[in-house]
Parts: C-alpha cells; structure tokens; sequence
C-alpha cells in the first residue's frame, strides 16, 4: 500500500482547504448531529419511532416492557425478521417480491410433511425447504431475465401458485403438527443461551465493535488516511456493549435471551457484511441504483438479479421453518394473510429503499422490532387485527414520508 | 484542405479503411484515422456522420465490417469492450454511466473492486485520491454519493474511472455537452492534463469553441466518409463548418457574412454560429414569416 504524500500535515483525503477537519470526540458529535440535521437520518428515525411505541404502549398496560413479553417479543419477531431480510436484498437491487408469504408457507408445509408425514430426519426437511426455496428464487430470476416479465408480475404469479402448493401439500389434514421433543421446535420455543455466555456475547459485541474500527482506523493512518478518533470509537464500543450488557440483564431476569434471535441477529450480521464488504454487496447496491452503469462496468446484472431473488426466497423459507417451528406446526394459514406486506412494510420502516440501492440488513432488524412491537402491544391492549393493520399502516405511511422529506433535505445539503 | 500537422509522438492508435454497414445503411466507409501520444484529436461532423459509431467500434460495442484497426503499429481486433480496455482503449460515454447512490470511492472502483471476498476500502481509496490528484481534479470528498456532485465534477469521476486501467488512449464521447461554462472550463483543464500525461485523447464534440480550445487536430466526418483533417492551430471555424456541412456556401457562412456586414459584433458568439443543423435553414424561415 503507498501512501501518498501529506503536505501541511493533513490527511490524504482532508487536504481540500473547503473541508472541515474534525479533531477530538466534541467534532465527531458536532458533525454527526449536523449530518442528521441535513437530512442524513440513518437509522435514527425508526429507534425513535421504536422509543414512541414502547412508551405509548408501557403507559397503556404495564406488562408490555416487562422481561416477559420483550422475551416473547425476540422469539416472535424473528420469522418474519428472516423475511424481512430476504426482501431487503431484493429490494436492494429494485425489483420485488410479492411472494415472500406463500414460500415461507410452503416451506412450513414441507418441512412438516418431510418430518412428520414421511418420518424423514429433521436435517433433511430443512434442507428440502430451503433448497426448494433456492429453487423459487432462482425460477423467479430465470422468468425475469429471459422473458423480461416485471417482477411485480412474476412473484404476484408466485404468491397464488406457491399458496396453492402450500394447501396441495396440506390437502389431506388442515395442519401438521411437529413433535414437541424435536430439537427444531425446541430450538424455537424453549432454547435460551446460558446466562454468563450471553453477557460474554454482549462484550465480546462491544469488543468487536471496537477491534474491527481500531483496525480500520489503523490502515487507514498508515495510508496517510483520515481516521475515527480512538476516543470516539471508545464511546461507541462501550454504549453498544453498555446497551446489550442491560438488554441481557432484563431478559435474563425471566427466561433469558433465546438462541432463535441470535440467528437471527447473525443472519443480519452475516449479509450486513456481504453488502458491505464484499464485491457481491457492492454489485447489488450498483445494479439498484443504475444497472445499465452496472453492466457497463462489467457487472453480470443477470446474475445479481437471479441472487437476490435467491437470496430472498431462501430467507423466506428459512423464516417459514422458524415460523413453523414456532407454532410447532405447519398449516393453510401459515405465511398467509399479512406475512407478504409486514415484511416488505419492515423494510421499509427500516429504512430501504422501494426503488432500490438503498438500505441496509439492520433495516429488517430494526423494521420488525416496530412491526412486532405494534402487533404485540395491541395484542396485550385485546385489541382485534383491525387496529394492528390500521396503526401498522400508518407507521408505514410515516416512515415513507419521513424518508422520502430526509431525502429531499439531503439532496438541498449536497448529500445526495 | 489544409495539411495535418504531422504528429512528433509516435502514432498509437490507427485506423485505415474501416467501414461498417447497417443493413442498407452505409454508417462508415473508410475511415482513417491516427492518433498519438500526448495528442488531443477531435472527431466532428454533423448528425448522422458517423461519430457515435466510430466511438462503439473503438469502444468494442460494433465490430467493424471492413478496414484495420491498429495499435502500436499491430492489428488488434476489438470484439468486445473488455477488448478494448485490456488493449488500453478507455472510454467515456456521453451519459457518464455512473451509480448515483454510490459514492465516488465506489464509482471509480465499480465491477473491478480489490480484494472481491473483503473488499480492501483503504487501498482503494488511495488509489482514488492519486488518480485524481494527478487530474489535479477538485473534488473535495469521496465519501459523498455521486448525486451530490454537480456535472463537471461526474464528468471528472467518470473521466478518472476510465483512468483506472491505464489506457493509452481515451475516448470522450461529448464531454462538455451537458455543463455549464465553468464545469466546461474544469473539463478542459481536465483533457489539457490527459495530453500532458502522454495519453492519447479522441474527443467526439459538437462544440466547436472546445474543439478550437484543446484539440491539437480536427478530423471531419461527413456522411460516413473523412472529409478532412485539419491544424487545431491555424484552421478557422469557417473551413471546420464547410467540412463539415460538405460546401462553403453554407447557412452558417451566409450568417456570419450577414452579421459581418451588419455590425461589428459578427464574431460575438461564435457557440451558436457553428454549430450547423441540417434543419437550420427551414427553421429560421418559420421564425421570420
């Protein structure tokens, strides 16, 4: 690596004299606060929405923010927060997926009739459901490149032809129920991480956190780069590990973190970094903002369609077995109703993009957190699904007006 | 015709009798052309004269029907654009082709990012800022999205990303048709450092004061065929347009010998004076009924 030469003692990338330096923690927090009020919202806005939702809700009924229910809360969020991920990729890239629903639901109905109709081991269900998930996705992405159908089209096709599949495979009983003893269900019900290991997670988080931007930080120095204060980074590394470690605590005064929402959150850490640090992420975001420059550069665009669609069909099947898991049964209902919108709906409260190349994995985590808070607090109130899709498609509604008014503030301060 | 003034630097890119047919459509018939390194060559012509197909088929996007195509003195063949930047061809068509949600960073390095599995930001990102350095470019940050950049400064990036492969010879389809005049002036500058980096430059342009300003030579295409090569230097604007349109008694003439004996600011702006269209003729009969 070479390092380029820094005249007046700059930076490489500070030396135009219309840059602000920042020096010292009081400027990073100086800039972060002017880049909100630019209209560089980041994930700002849905942790605030999720700070007005649990206060209104914790007000109506006391038991909402208990340990009890937010336990509840991590187990239930995360068969549709799988989901919620898989349409992230593929929103990403500007197409959509209307079918997210019915694979899930079919991936439920499959892995039941696998492991309980033809006695097959549970390893061998999961792997029949999500490679027939694979399959959907890559089906879906072979129908949109060849034949040049809008995927809107396409995966409206999926939604009725997979619902269809998901009552042929159940046609002989309305549901399948999986053993109690097997360990998928447990794993979705009843697994929680030891106590100690998960306030072990919750630092080594924090000390990730802080390893990986020290690095960083360091190559960057040595190419005569700018670089994140230590102290700064220090901060954030210790709110982040100061944060988790009183999320363990609470959780673990009742049942304790289960293992299903570290799956979860792996999932989400998992293609946080394949969108962020390999040439494949990379590929998706181009191919969402401009894909005739995508092809350009030499980018295989049919290629990065065919992924994301199967990178979404395979986490909407994962998320129907974890659903079905859940339940510990699989049947007609599964994935049906509002599973399709509330996914897509948390994504895009999480901050993605409808119109693709922007977004981000935490979208879905953060997404779903409102969409299940909502559903959950409505649920404690006794209040019937008319309200739960009222209130949900309001927060939608806000959410999409918020981002589309931060966009145009961006765009008046130059930040795209 | 004036004589072209003859190139010092060695010749790096030739062209000698290259046509291409669609269908009926005779769109080149052999076409020469040299360019050498440290040279500013301008390609102009009217619509339909055949200078978009000339920059596809040194771009790799058509193969040519009938002619040679030599670079360095050996006959290349440029089949598909990956072709033609291996061979050290780099090209910058007239929409830029740029990710606007990326930033610059991730524009420049776009389909060829270090380190696919992990991508190396560090290094590529030095490598960005030696690029643009050596452009002199002014472009304060890398970090922001490409939307915030303004048209000369997108124009910039997508002149350093073709940079990146170290061509010999850069295509510049158009690259001042949609900017203003300082983000032209930036531009310029711009191709001005590409010759004194010793590259060899091909500008496609309909702007016949940016042709004059940093073109060593001005090559004429007129209906598929050359019409002319001329000194950047001692050629006017007159004998360029009559090249151009194929006559020297041609409406642009005929204006500016009207303005000429009407005032003395004949010459006041030459932007609009030179730049024929074939419609031009009908169009001020419909201004003045």
């Amino acid at each position: 690596m070479t390092s380029l030469d820094t005249p007046l003692g700059k930076a490489a990338d500070r030396q135009d004299e219309r840059l602000a330096t920042p020096q010292g923690i009081g400027d990073a927090v100086r800039a972060a606060v002017r880049r909100t009020r630019d209209g560089d919202l980041g994930m700002l806005p849905v942790v605030a929405g999720i700070v007005v939702i649990w206060t209104i809700f914790q007000s109506l009924n006391q038991t909402f923010l208990s340990s009890t229910n937010l336990v509840n809360l991590a187990f239930e969020m995360v068969p549709l927060g799988v989901i919620a991920l898989g349409v992230v990729c593929v929103l990403l890239v500007g197409q959509i997926d209307l079918s997210v629903g019915s694979v899930s639901g079919v991936s439920a109905a499959a892995t039941a009739v696998v492991m309980v109709k033809h006695e097959q081991p549970m390893a061998l269900a999961i792997a029949v459901a999500i490679g027939s998930g694979c399959a959907i996705g890559w089906l879906y992405g072979q129908i949109l490149n060849r034949f040049g159908v809008p995927s809107f089209v396409v995966t409206l096709g999926g939604l009725l032809a997979f619902l269809g599949t998901q009552l042929w495979l159940l046609r002989d009983q309305n549901a399948i129920n999986l053993p109690y003893d097997s360990p998928l269900v447990k794993f979705a019900q009843v697994w929680f991480v030891p106590e100690a290991l998960a306030y072990v997670f919750a630092v080594a988080a924090g000390g990730g956190f802080l390893a990986v931007g020290w690095v960083r930080a360091r190559s960057r120095r040595r190419a005569g780069l700018s670089s994140a204060s230590m102290p700064w980074l220090g901060l954030q590394a210790g709110l982040l590990a100061a944060a988790l470690l009183f999320t363990v605590y609470y959780l673990n005064r009742t049942r304790g973190v289960p293992w299903m929402f570290m799956l979860f959150v792996t999932l989400v850490l998992m293609v946080h970094y394949v969108l962020k640090k390999t040439k494949f992420g990379r590929s998706l975001y181009a191919v969402g903002g401009n894909a005739e420059a995508a092809r350009r550069a030499g980018i295989n665009v049919r290629a990065v369609y065919t992924s994301a669609f199967v990178m979404c069909s395979a986490l909407a099947a994962t998320g129907g077995v974890l659903a079905a898991a859940r339940l510990a049964a699989a049947n007609q209902s599964t994935g049906t109703a509002d599973v399709n919108l509330n996914a897509i709906a948390a994504a895009v409260i999480g901050g993605t993009s409808l119109f693709g190349g922007r977004g981000t994995a935490f979208a879905a985590l953060l997404g779903v957190l409102v969409i299940q808070s909502i559903s959950s607090g409505l649920t404690l109130l006794n209040l019937d699904s008319s309200y739960r899709f009222i209130i949900t498609g309001l927060v939608l509604l806000v959410a999409v007006a918020l981002d589309s008014a931060a966009r145009r503030s961006r765009q008046a301060h130059g930040r795209g | 015709m004036t004589a072209p003034a003859a190139p010092t630097a060695p010749t790096v890119l030739s062209l000698r009798g290259v046509s291409k047919q669609f269908g009926a459509v005779a769109a080149l018939t052999g076409i020469d052309l040299d360019v050498a390194a440290g040279e500013v060559v301008a390609v102009v012509g009217d619509n339909g004269a055949g200078k978009s197909t000339l920059v596809k088929i040194l771009s790799g996007v058509y193969t040519p029907d009938g002619g040679t195509i030599s670079f360095h003195g050996r006959e290349v063949s440029l089949g598909t654009p990956a072709d033609a930047q291996a061979i050290g061809i780099a090209t910058v068509f007239q929409d830029l082709a740029l990710c606007e949600n990326l930033d610059v960073k991730a524009n420049l390095f776009l389909g060829q990012e270090l380190r696919p599995w992990m991508l190396d930001d560090v290094a590529m990102e030095t490598r960005s800022w030696e690029l643009l350095r050596e452009l002199s470019a002014r472009i304060p940050t890398l970090d922001v999205p490409v939307a915030a950049l303004s048209g000369g400064q997108r124009q910039t990036v997508a002149i350093t990303r073709a940079l990146l492969g170290k061509p010999e010879v850069i295509l510049l389809d158009e690259p001042t048709a949609a900017l203003g005049v300082a983000q032209t002036a930036e531009v310029l500058n711009l191709i001005e450092r590409l010759r004194g980096n010793g590259l060899g430059v091909v500008m496609i342009s309909h702007n016949m004061d940016d042709v004059r300003a940093v073109a060593d030579r001005v090559a004429v295409l007129r209906l598929g065929r050359n019409n002319g090569v001329f000194d950047a230097r001692t050629v006017t604007s007159e004998q360029v347009v009559a090249a151009i349109t194929g006559a020297a008694d041609n409406v642009v003439a005929q204006r500016a010998a009207r303005r000429a004996s009407a005032g003395p600011r004949a010459d006041a702006d030459p932007r609009t004076d030179t730049a024929p269209r074939p419609d031009s003729g009908p169009r001020k009969e419909k201004e003045l009924p």
